[in-house]
């Protein structure tokens, strides 16, 4: 059995607005085994942006804050068994753990490295910030990790800026900062969203090469489902903050349960049989805390009863390692305790 | 085959690099670099391509939102390429064009009433009680409802807005829209909403969609025809079902094998292509895609392929396929 290296507990995420308090993640836990990739599912406003940065101690606060839950991360490195909590760990101790040993790339390539610094700098104080080197080494480990991501002139590409590459390259850079320090757990928040679909297999091919050679975890952020296909080992799939489904990638694929597992899936194009009309689920995305009470997804569900305007449906585990929210499967599944 | 209800005849349109204030331009881009094609009345013509490789352009120069620098376009057998902006502006009653993101393309200060009645007033359509009762209709037409027309952009989600934008383009009675990326903006369950609007509406109205997209399984889904750009040039042009199950340029294969399938079951041959497109300011010479082409031949470097007919239907611009193959 795989060892666990993050368990997210409960986790509630608020925003304080001038509008009220809207729970942008609301009782979410899941857990990431090591060398696990885990997807997580869902449309905009789902909460699996707030949850990652939740994860990273990077909510915005104020309006944001984390009001409840834990986040255990236990530490594999070292043989250091300790086990900590990400919520109430000091913002020094923080400062240690983000980028070394949890790291993160996120969905703007273009926006998210200095356009003021060459990408040598910016990989060398990743790695000065977290290991012991002298300069020198540092840069040797930048030029190591620029070839270990596929950039090519590595020894030159090192003194450019960000504007000199594209999009493809600049998001290799990010993910050579991010595994400057062999993470143990990897965040990618929409890592392949804003580029193309050849450099999107570029990408991919690479993070799936790190995962193997490094048996670092991927928490995979994603509303592509084929990006899921193709990458990940279990999927979470979130509804207006919410948990509705966990699994693996092959039951919520083929035989989900969730209504809104059913209906998304139900409404890609697909590739391989073309569909004359594809099946959609009525309604719009609700925006983020206008759903306060009942089931978040019954004023779309196809499945809908009078009970699910009003009651909240608990998480139930159907199979072993198969969980979903619906009163559908009151019968068969058991509560699940988490 | 059904008559060609657009031809678009060695369509270029080049952007010049400007240098300083004093010095001429430095350089050109070549946006569209000589793409020809027809669109049959009644047909989605699907256009594909990754980022830069001149799709939007060509959606734009088709309506001459951005004037071409050379090449003609015959719409029901008339060359719009030499009409003056007044003749134009009555063609364009008939092309109509639905772009990419919804919240930027509608006017926050107007009312939907004012955004959905300006195409009737430029066009001289109906009294100002027609027009409103039109308004009332073509929000009806794409799933809104009438009391909509008094409300501000901002009180819409994307899939409204974008229906919106549909309604825009429809309300005065176009034969052709040019959809530039209509979906890619929005989420998965609204998407499939906004696709199968678009193919009711086609079928009601007799629509011909020229559509534009980097999403394969999207175009897979609503196009008749399919074509492939790269680097400002048409690489492939097929019937759809043919393009998916027999590519023959390489460039058309490696964008197929590269879309990632939700279906855990089928696992594809994966083809990763090397490097990045190159920049359109400086294509390489030949084949535009000979940089990055697994296939690549000598010739290729140096001879730019014709565009031409393989078999029925099917076009490609590659030396694979030249004189007498099939």
């Amino acid at each position: 059995m795989k060892k666990p290296v993050l368990e997210v507990k409960e986790l509630r995420t608020h925003f304080f607005t001038d509008r009220g308090e809207i729970p942008a993640v609301d009782n979410v836990s899941f857990t990431i085994h090591e060398g696990e990739v885990l997807g997580i599912v869902g449309e905009s406003g789902c909460g699996k942006s707030v949850t990652s940065l939740s994860i990273m101690g990077l909510v915005p606060n104020p309006p944001g804050k984390i009001i409840g839950g834990q986040i255990l991360f236990r530490q594999q490195k070292n043989n250091d068994n300790r086990t900590e909590d990400l919520v109430t760990v000091s913002k020094k101790r923080m400062r240690q753990i983000r980028g070394n040993q949890v790291a993160m790339i996120f969905q703007e390539p273009m926006t998210s490295l200095d356009p003021l610094f060459t990408i040598g700098f910016q990989i060398i104080e990743a790695v000065k910030n977290h290991l012991k080197v002298t300069k020198k080494q540092a840069r040797q480990k930048a030029i190591e990790l620029l070839k270990l991501v596929g950039i090519p002139r590595a020894e030159e590409i090192i003194d450019e800026y960000p504007h000199q590459l594209s999009g493809g390259m600049r998001q290799r850079v990010m993910i050579a900062v991010a595994m400057s320090c062999d993470p143990e757990v990897l965040i990618a928040d929409e890592p392949t969203t804003a580029l193309d679909v050849t450099i999107q297999a570029q990408i991919l091919d690479l993070m799936r090469k790190l995962n193997r050679e490094k048996n670092t975890a991927i928490i995979m952020i994603t509303h592509d489902l084929g990006v899921v296909a193709e990458m990940c080992d279990r999927v979470v799939v979130m509804y207006a903050g919410k948990v509705v489904e966990e699994g693996d990638v092959r039951t919520i694929l083929k035989s989900p349960k969730h209504p809104y597992t059913q209906g998304l899936i139900r409404s890609l194009p697909k590739m391989s049989n073309r569909a004359e009309r594809l099946y959609s689920i009525p309604g719009n995305v609700p925006k983020p805390g206008s759903i306060t009470y009942g089931c978040r997804f019954s004023p779309r569900c196809p499945e809908v009863s009078g009970r699910c305007f009003i009651e909240d449906p608990e998480l139930l585990t159907l199979t072993r390692g198969h969980t979903c929210r619906c009163f559908l499967y009151e019968k068969e599944g058991e509560t699940a305790h988490v | 085959m059904s008559e060609a209800l657009l031809q678009v005849q060695h369509l270029k349109k080049y952007f010049a690099i400007p240098g300083s204030i004093f010095s001429r331009n430095i350089g050109k881009v070549k946006a569209v670099d000589d793409v020809s094609f027809d669109v049959h009345k009644g047909e989605v013509l699907g256009i594909v391509g990754e980022s830069g490789c001149g799709k939007s352009t060509t959606g734009k120069a088709l309506l001459r939102l951005i004037e071409p620098t050379a090449g003609q376009i015959f719409f029901n057998g008339e060359d719009i390429t030499r009409l003056s902006e007044v003749e134009m502006r009555k063609i364009r009653r008939d092309m109509q064009i639905i772009f990419q993101d919804p919240y930027a393309s509608l006017n926050p200060r107007h009312k939907i009433e004012k955004i959905l009645s300006e195409p009737l007033l430029v066009h001289g359509i109906g009294t100002k009680e027609s027009r409103r009762r039109k308004v009332s209709e073509i929000l009806e037409v794409v799933g809104l409802s009438g009391d909509h027309a008094k409300r501000y952009p901002h009180q819409f989600s994307g899939g409204q807005r974008q229906r919106i934008g549909i309604a825009r383009a429809l309300i005065v009675k176009p034969k052709l829209i040019i959809c530039d990326e209509p979906v890619s903006a929005l989420d998965v369950s609204i998407q499939s909403q906004i696709l199968n609007l678009m193919e009711d509406l086609q079928e009601e109205f007799g629509l011909t969609y020229v559509f534009i997209a980097h999403d394969l399984s999207v175009v897979h889904h609503i196009s008749d025809r399919i074509g492939v750009m790269y680097l400002g040039r048409m690489v492939e042009l097929a019937e759809n079902e043919a393009l998916y199950k027999n590519p023959y340029h390489p460039y058309t294969k490696s964008l197929l094998s590269a879309v990632p399938n939700p279906d855990p079951d089928i696992k594809q041959e994966r083809i990763i292509l090397q490097g990045d497109v190159p920049s359109p300011a400086e294509p390489p010479s030949g084949c535009a895609f000979h940089t990055r082409c697994p296939e690549c031949m000598d010739i290729c470097k140096s001879a730019r392929p014709d565009f031409q007919q393989v078999t029925e239907d099917h076009f490609v611009a590659c030396h694979l396929y030249g004189d007498g193959f099939g």
